[in-house]
């Protein structure tokens, strides 16, 4: 009874859809982009960049350490590049391409046409690009930041690194993190208030969930790093504040404690949308739904919330109180059993269910491995005498590296083995997949396994060299041509993608019988996303019978023309029309970043950045001529 | 094109300047042996036309660092205290027409290697002359006599206050 | 240097240490165990299509049978329940040995050594209630086998961490927040301990040794340590004496016994009583220290020794004077 895909062109005008909502082809049609699709895609392939500068970073590293006494990089040298490279990791790779993969998918996995705030959505991307831009350009002219990507005071403050390149790094964590807050209020109002009918909130995607719970977990913990890095350290070393100088009553300390209410969640905030990806390719390999929806739910919400209460697990070296470290101590346990429940959730349905083994599911399992061995040197490092011993060494090294590549990056991987034929319409290449995902995962662990052991006999972090005779040459050789062997996996990756792009097998819209929405549109998705917006009325829409699914009839397609629904039953509230595409955002984003950059050489260009984004979201704001409307 | 790169180029080379830290003493210049500073055009002996030797870390900022840094190791405090002045005169100007013997690199250089009348010893000999230069440069961003960019904004330590927090319209640092 | 050394966390010597080492075996066999069953787990799943296990049907439901889906609620119920024990027990484990270890109330009587941290070296000082015994000295901790020591550990410019995996757990010396951690060495030994916190261009260059001995030999040590030291006899050494007195050297360096008392480098007395120079980056040989001196940048590019002119013939004589002062 309800049309199929293409059988809901005959109840929707396409050519008028598509009329309405691509972009101009032009560079001006580029540049003033609103469409969620191209600005995700935009976000991820940016983020992929700064993934190879900041592998090539680690690369560097790794040949500086592969022997004692090395010469190949100077010490100032050094510490510039793996201040960059936890830079560019944290900051410009990793946050970012998760927002990416998000704004991408969510409209499509809830049923919609765009996020909602499309102009908002352009200036995130915009701000995260100067940002980037910002950080390696005043590279390029030698001001490069080398206190270590989190900079702790008094080494990073105005009598210890002398010229600008900490003032970059602190203004430049302004630009990211004003880039993800926007995208987190654009996620969370989307996936509230743009839902398909019929999709109540335990209807919704694992993936939307753990990109809702992100969001919120990025509005609670940005502002703290910019808490840190702007107020406390780039205004002790612009404008002479002593927030975190204990000389004149400041205290060191509390840059830590505020930036590390920011860098553990940040670690979450990584982490969350690798669970739901995981989760969505799982349901679909599988070909059951995921067991235990409830529980993995309830676990994203508590992995967010007891995420706030673990950050002085990073400072049980500083001699605060013991009990007060002993709660922590708990709380960082704790969280191993929300990680754990999603983990379990997820064995029961590869056990229950009927795996078809891809190259996704491939990085599904590595993800499993190397995410369980990260989860358990975490408990270990929980502990505070162990912690003791391990902190501030290569066995903390490995542990985040195991957690962070192993928790995030396979499973990124898989994600984009599974949506690349949503994406780019073709579908990649099995072989050379799985041949990537095994020389991935060897020398990631060739790489990082003997950083354990390293840590253990002693070898602190961020070192440029050690003096031979301490028993740590092997290990360190062993990583290093490990490092030499991530980057063939990588660069096969790459090119699968490259070739698969341009000549792979094309993809039909659904060529994994998967259970989520964004496979019914087309592949790739139409700039409208889907010709009617569907009606939802279970858990998995697309293997529900056809009989039993509705399409939404009657938004207009002259102009660009959404549906708003309520937050908890997803009634229809009300239609609304989305803006045009607009240059302004960009040109806000560039006036705010030509303030944002002079300020770290004169306090009056904050002037400048308030007058010209003020002229920018003037532009924005102005109203349109209102629409006729016809009855 | 190619003027816009060549354009980029000599914009890094100012940047560069300021950012690069030398940790190895540049080749000594040889100003101990004579003076640094053209004091007068009349020699004895003949005459001979001196330059002023030149400051190797001007507008350096790890030069600054390290001048800042050695400021209190070698106690230039003791009598100069953080600029304020003491037993000796203050380092941070008023009025940059305060400078008895100058304020050109060349002079504080003959001030701290020669010595001068009623009490600034003679460190000639004992500091190394790179050092020299990197008290030299400190001393001058003290009085925003270089690169703004260049000098830290404040010190770690108490009471130390520079010229270039907020200075005054007509160039005299705040108090 | 080729000698081996070690700084792992496994060559224990002392209860702190040893309590870490025992709670790291019982933590790593059993988060071991647990991994190893999980990911197992996760291999047997895949190995069920393969050996025939039949598989209920999924098409139309997309979802087992209501008994499959019981049984495995239950299987991940209990394994939550078991998680959640197993974490408890190690919290409470965790807790239990870190008041032993961290107790940051170091047992009466113990012996009060307060170290500073400073780019790139370690200030040590013995404190004693007789002002005429407390002892300056640097890169070097000798201590007496089976005693609590107490460590007052502070900074005076950037945060450093004094961390000997040996004896005890690592301490952050944050400037403004004096701290204090305890250890103690079960037998003699030379332990090797470095800065654990990133504290600007040569972090990687700020070791130093904790050298436990007897307490007679310890309390010889000690006294002797306290001793000024002796005029130098024979040519040599008295040369090396001018040249150290006459040159940039006394700016930085102290040598009780002479006139040179800056505190702002490491004392020199009894110098050559030391086994490494420049915290613990080369053995203290005469042809290492003449290196160091000639061109401290190429040993520790970034340090803040000076590169002072010594010039070609008097180098010998220096380090003779300065090797002699045991």
């Amino acid at each position: 009874m309800t049309p199929t895909a293409s059988e809901q062109h005959a109840y929707a005008d396409v050519d008028a859809l598509r009329q309405t909502w691509s972009s101009k082809p032009s560079l001006l049609g580029w540049l003033s982009s609103v469409n969620h699709q191209e600005i995700g895609r935009r976000y991820i392939l940016t983020a992929f960049i700064f993934l190879l500068i900041g592998g090539i970073e680690a690369l560097l590293m790794r040949l500086q350490l592969a022997k004692p006494e090395n010469t190949f990089l100077s010490a100032g040298h050094y510490n510039q590049i793996f201040t960059l490279h936890g830079t560019t990791m944290m900051f410009l790779f990793a946050v970012p391409v998760m927002e990416g993969m998000g704004i991408y998918l969510v409209p499509l996995m809830v049923g919609t046409r765009n996020v909602a705030f499309p102009r908002l959505n352009a200036f995130g991307y915009w701000m995260y690009l100067a940002g980037g831009l910002f950080l390696y350009g005043c590279a390029f002219f030698n001001m490069i930041p080398d206190a270590g990507w989190f900079a702790y005071p008094p080494l990073s403050g105005p009598q210890f690194s002398p010229g600008k390149g900490v003032d970059v790094w602190a203004q430049m964590i302004t630009f990211t993190e004003v880039s993800a807050l926007c995208v987190a209020v654009e996620l969370i109002v989307t996936i509230l208030k743009m839902r398909a009918p019929g999709m109540s909130l335990n209807r919704m995607p694992m993936f939307c969930w753990s990109m809702l719970v992100q969001s919120f977990m990025i509005i609670f913990a940005m502002p703290a790093v910019m808490i840190a890095s702007t107020v406390f350290l780039l205004n002790d070393r612009t404008i002479g504040t002593h927030f975190v100088n204990p000389a004149e009553g400041g205290d060191p300390l509390l840059y830590q404690h505020v930036f590390w209410f920011f860098g553990h969640p940040e670690v979450y905030i990584i982490f969350l949308p690798a669970l739901g990806m995981v989760s969505s390719i799982l349901e679909t390999h599988t070909r059951r739904q995921i067991f235990g929806y409830p529980a993995l739910v309830l676990s994203l919400a508590g992995n967010g919330f007891i995420a706030f209460g673990l950050w002085v697990h990073h400072m049980f070296a500083t001699g605060l109180p013991e009990i007060g470290e002993a709660y922590f101590t708990a709380a960082s346990m704790m969280i191993a059993i929300t990680s754990g429940v999603q983990i379990f959730c997820w064995l029961a349905t590869l056990w229950s269910g009927r795996l078809r083994l891809t190259t996704a599911v491939h990085f599904v399992f590595g993800f499993i491995f190397i995410f369980v061995m990260g989860g358990m040197t975490g408990v270990i490092l929980a502990s505070i005498p162990l912690d003791l011993q391990a902190h501030d060494t290569f066995f903390v090294v490995a542990h985040f590296h195991y957690v962070l590549i192993g928790g995030a990056l396979f499973p990124l991987f898989a994600g984009f083995h599974y949506w690349f034929p949503k994406f780019t319409g073709r579908m990649m290449d099995e072989r050379l997949g799985k041949l990537s995902f095994w020389i991935l995962f060897i020398g990631f662990n060739l790489t990082f396994f003997p950083m354990h052991w390293l840590g253990m006999l002693g070898m602190t972090r961020r070192v440029y060299t050690y003096i031979p005779g301490l028993g740590w040459e092997n290990a360190n050789l062993a990583a290093t041509s490990g490092a030499f062997v991530i980057l063939c996996g990588g660069l096969i990756f790459i090119a699968n993608a490259l070739r698969s792009r341009g000549s792979g097998e094309r993809a039909e819209n659904d060529p994994w019988e998967a259970s989520t929405l964004e496979w019914e549109a087309e592949s790739p998705p139409a700039p409208y996303n889907f010709p009617n917006l569907p009606v939802i009325t279970s858990r998995a829409p697309l293997w529900t019978p056809a009989s039993e699914r509705g399409i939404v009839i009657g938004l207009r397609e002259n102009r660009r023309e959404i549906l708003i629904t309520e937050v908890l039953g997803t009634e229809p509230h009300h239609r609304s029309v989305q803006p045009a595409p607009s240059l302004w955002p960009l040109l806000t984003a560039l006036g705010f970043s030509i303030g944002l950059t002079g300020s770290i050489f004169g306090f009056s260009w904050y002037y400048v950045a308030s007058v010209l984004g003020m002229i920018g979201l003037v532009g924005w704001f102005w109203p349109e001529r209102p629409l006729e409307v016809d009855p | 094109m190619r003027y816009a790169a060549v354009g980029c180029c000599l914009l890094t080379l100012i940047a560069c300047k300021r950012e690069t830290r030398e940790v190895r003493p540049s080749p000594a210049v040889s100003g101990v042996l004579g003076d640094a500073a053209t004091e007068s055009i009349l020699y004895p002996g003949g005459n001979t036309v001196h330059l002023d030797v030149r400051n190797p870390y001007e507008g350096n900022a790890y030069a600054i660092y390290e001048g800042q840094r050695l400021f209190g190791w070698y106690n230039c405090t003791g009598c100069h205290a953080n600029g304020g002045g003491g037993i000796g005169p203050p380092l941070i100007k008023k009025d940059q027409r305060d400078w008895i013997y100058g304020s050109e690199p060349s002079n504080i250089f003959d001030t701290i290697v020669k010595g001068r009348p009623n009490g600034m010893p003679t460190w000639g000999g004992k500091i190394p002359e790179y050092q020299v230069w990197q008290l030299v440069t400190y001393v001058r961003s003290l009085n925003n006599l270089e690169s703004k960019a260049a000098t830290p904004v404040r010190s770690d330590s108490l009471e130390q206050k520079t010229a270039t927090i907020l200075p005054n319209k007509n160039g005299t640092p705040r108090p | 240097m080729n000698q081996t050394m070690s700084q792992s966390m496994w060559h224990t010597s002392g209860s702190n240490a040893a309590h870490i080492q025992g709670l790291a075996l019982f933590f790593g066999l059993l988060l071991g165990t647990i991994f190893v069953i999980v990911v197992g787990i996760a291999l047997l799943s895949l190995g069920r299509r393969h050996r025939g296990i039949r598989q209920e049907p999924l098409e139309g439901s997309h979802k087992p049978s209501a008994r499959t889906e019981a049984k495995l609620r239950t299987a991940v119920s209990i394994a939550t329940g078991i998680t959640l024990l197993i974490l408890f027990g190690l919290t409470i484990v965790s807790v239990s040995v870190g008041k032993v270890v961290s107790a940051s109330i170091a047992p009466a009587g113990s012996l009060i050594i307060e170290v500073t941290g400073t780019q790139w070296w370690w200030k040590i000082r013995y404190t004693s209630d007789d002002p005429s015994r407390i002892l300056q000295t640097a890169n070097e901790i000798h201590i007496p086998v089976g005693q609590p020591i107490a460590i007052r550990g502070n900074s005076i410019d950037v945060i450093h961490s004094f961390w000997v995996p040996s004896l005890q757990g690592k301490r952050d010396l944050i400037p403004g927040r004096p701290t204090l951690e305890w250890l103690q060495a079960a037998r003699p030994g030379e332990y090797r301990g470095q800065c654990a916190e990133f504290c600007g261009l040569q972090h990687a260059h700020m070791a130093f040794w904790v050298i436990a001995e007897p307490p007679a030999q310890f309390d010889a040590w000690l006294n002797h340590q306290l001793e000024p030291v002796a005029e130098p006899t024979d040519e040599d050494t008295k040369r090396g004496q001018q040249i150290f007195l006459r040159s940039a050297c006394v700016l930085c360096h102290a040598i009780r016994g002479t006139d040179a008392a800056a505190e702002v480098g490491p004392d020199l007395t009894h110098f050559g009583s030391r086994k490494t120079i420049a915290a613990g980056t080369l053995l203290n040989t005469k042809g290492n220290l003449a290196g160091w001196i000639a061109d401290p940048q190429n040993i520790k590019p970034g340090t803040h020794m000076a590169t002072v002119p010594i010039q070609p013939a008097e180098m010998q004589p220096l380090i003779d004077y300065l090797e002699s002062l045991q």
